[in-house]
């Protein structure tokens, strides 16, 4: 590796060849230059679909009830299940060091409402303070609601930014009246949400206010919980799933309902949903793998078939030398070198190209599906790897072919 | 130095078998300087193959300085053509990209002489043969005498047993080749064990025997009076 007599050998091969040296060099590079390339974009698609789930909590699970299918201890199926606040305080007090932020929803359904003359029609929900977080709410104005206002049965409001447009107009809403199917609520907040119009068409009430004043009782239709955040995405999936099969059997035994009905407990776990748009980028990567993998083959090909040429072109030399004493792997290794030396040194510059092309350019990409394409350090050392394998491969069969030249035969070559 | 005894060889072309050395029997002792005559087809180039182990015989036993020389594979081979064997061809076979010094500093390479040393050892040989003023110069800026010297340079770097010389006159003018051959002659005097391929009765005549190779039998074997080259220089 260190002999210098090799070294200058292949240097004076390759000057001798620029051109061609420069071809061959130039299919390699950009073999690696397509594989680090598309590598980068697929994981800049992995950063996008990440940025997406972050726009709600990401790690959240959703639950729902709704009528029994199966008939069990003597109930009949299409019994409606409700969730009770004691569920819910139960599932908290349980969990209260895996929880991050957790809320219950009692839902006012045809919540019209009012400010003087203006008045619509909104989705109207009682909820605890974290629910902010769950829905990922930010307060353009005013404040959330806290729990001061949950145990006091506070009448205070948090409209959505649609809802103030709508009955506000320009004026300003803080301290202001609306009516709630009747009843007086003080708007406190404003808040919008990144998930757009369709979530800033609602208004939160206290949970406690919402039951009492809107003949909950004890009642609520949803529960909403997000985990601890964990190292990473597998970690935190498991925990997600257990936490998700646990709460599904406590509340089947709680309400009655039979195992293996799956329609009147339902959780929706975002991270199951995630999981499949992981795996849908980890098919994507894959794809990517292969095609950038066939492109450094046909770089191989390229480098096989040059070496090969020039074996055929120095086979007398390979026999001068064989007759001066050279041993067969000395040729291999002659050959092996020269093929490794070109492939190595193409493949670093397609890398270095591709590695700058997206340092340089991932950060400007940003739209929907697509955010700062990049590489890590790892696949620059896979590929790295797979150059030298690469240029061994492509150098095996001439090195091959030239060990085994007869020096009889390559003298006789005139 | 050298014994061959009944050797054979022939070649398979298609269906027909070649039958080229028909039983040579054959010595050379240390210090000899032979030259192989006889017209093409004769067998002396084959002859010469096999005592350069770049071919095999089919029968027969070939023994140099003592050691058997059979079943070879190619890495001892290569190991003994290094270490017993100088070859000097017709066309000189030096490489191109290599200066002068390092032509003559290769077979020290594959006997993994550190390159200091070797370039020291070239150096020396590349002088006797006087031209250290070349050392540097590539093949392509030297005359055909000049490549031939380079190529006996290199013949002996390895200090080997004997020098196997394949038409060493052949691509050069007359009065070339007698430098060359006076150049042969003297190493001969040397001591060391030349042998030379040719069909040019005078180059034979400056040998101290010649062996006479005809349809692969030797015809004739015997020692003549020497001419010296160094008379027509």
């Amino acid at each position: 590796m260190f002999d210098l007599e090799r070294w200058e050998e292949i240097f004076e091969t390759i000057r001798k060849n620029k051109l061609r040296t420069f071809l061959t060099g130039l299919s390699v590079a950009s073999g690696i230059f397509i594989l680090v390339v598309l590598l980068g974009i697929g994981q800049g698609m992995r950063n996008g679909i990440g940025v997406q789930f972050e726009q709600d909590a990401a790690n959240i699970l959703y639950i729902w009830t709704n009528r029994t299918s199966v008939e069990y201890k003597g109930l009949n199926p299409g019994r409606e299940i409700r969730l009770k606040n004691t569920d819910y305080q139960t599932t908290a007090q349980k969990y209260i060091d895996e929880l991050e932020y957790k809320s219950a929803v009692y839902r006012i359904w045809n919540g019209v409402v009012t400010f003087k003359k203006e008045s619509g029609s909104y989705r109207v929900e009682g909820v605890l303070p974290d629910y902010q977080f769950l829905e990922n709410s930010t307060m353009t104005e005013g404040r959330y609601l806290n729990y001061t206002d949950h145990e006091n049965y506070e009448k205070v409001a948090v409209i959505g930014n649609r809802v103030k447009n709508d009955l506000f107009k320009e004026a300003d809403p803080i301290g202001k009246y609306v009516e709630i199917s009747g009843i007086n609520f003080k708007v406190i907040g404003v808040f919008t949400d990144p998930g757009g119009e369709r979530e800033e068409n609602r208004v939160y009430v206290p949970l406690s206010t919402g039951q009492r004043v809107f003949y909950g009782q004890n009642y609520i239709n949803n529960m909403a919980f997000t985990l601890d955040k964990q190292d990473n995405f597998e970690a935190a999936l498991a925990a997600s799933n257990k936490f998700s099969s646990e709460l599904e059997a406590f509340l089947k035994e709680q309400h009655s309902v039979a195992p293996e009905d799956d329609r009147a407990i339902n959780i929706n776990n975002s991270l199951e949903n995630a999981k499949r748009f992981y795996d849908l980028m980890d098919m994507i990567k894959y794809f990517f793998w292969g095609v950038g993998i066939c492109t450094i083959i046909a770089g191989i090909v390229g480098v096989s078939n040059i070496m090969l040429i020039i074996v055929k072109e120095r086979t007398r030399e390979i026999g001068v030398r064989k007759a001066l004493g050279a041993e067969p792997l000395s040729i291999v290794g002659m050959v092996l070198h020269e093929s490794i030396f070109v492939t190595a040194i193409a493949g670093l510059v397609g890398l270095i190209g591709s590695l700058a092309l997206l340092e340089l350019v991932g950060p400007m990409i940003e739209t929907e599906f697509i955010t700062n394409p990049s590489v890590n350090f790892g696949i620059a050392l896979t590929t790295v790897f797979i150059l030298v394998i690469a240029g061994a491969l492509a150098g095996f069969f001439p090195a091959y072919r030239a060990a085994r030249i007869k020096p009889i035969v390559a003298l006789r070559d005139e | 130095m050298i014994e061959i005894k009944d050797l054979h060889k022939s070649y398979k072309t298609g269906n027909n078998s070649l039958h080229v050395l028909k039983g040579i029997n054959f010595n050379v002792a240390e210090g000899e300087l032979v030259s192989i005559m006889g017209s093409s087809g004769s067998g002396k180039s084959t002859l010469l193959n096999i005592l350069g182990m770049l071919d095999e015989a089919d029968s027969g036993t070939y023994t140099l300085d003592g050691v058997p020389i059979k079943n070879l594979n190619e890495k001892i081979a290569a190991r003994y053509r290094n270490k017993f064997l100088g070859f000097i061809f017709q066309s000189f076979n030096l490489i191109n990209y290599k200066t002068a010094l390092d032509n003559v500093a290769l077979p020290l390479y594959y006997q993994g002489m550190k390159r200091k040393e070797r370039i020291e050892r070239a150096m020396a040989y590349l002088d006797k043969v006087g031209l250290s003023p070349w050392a540097q110069h590539h093949p392509n800026e030297l005359s055909g005498g000049q490549k031939q010297r380079v190529a006996i340079a290199r013949a002996l770097a390895s200090d080997p047993k004997v020098l196997l010389a394949d038409e060493p006159t052949g691509a050069l003018d007359t009065k070339t080749s007698y430098e060359v051959m006076d150049l042969i002659q003297k190493i001969n005097e040397e001591g060391r064990t030349i042998l030379i391929v040719t069909h040019e009765h005078d180059i034979a005549e400056m040998t101290k025997r010649i062996v006479n190779l005809k349809d692969g039998v030797i015809i004739d074997d015997k020692k003549v009076d020497q001419v010296k080259a160094l008379q027509y220089v």
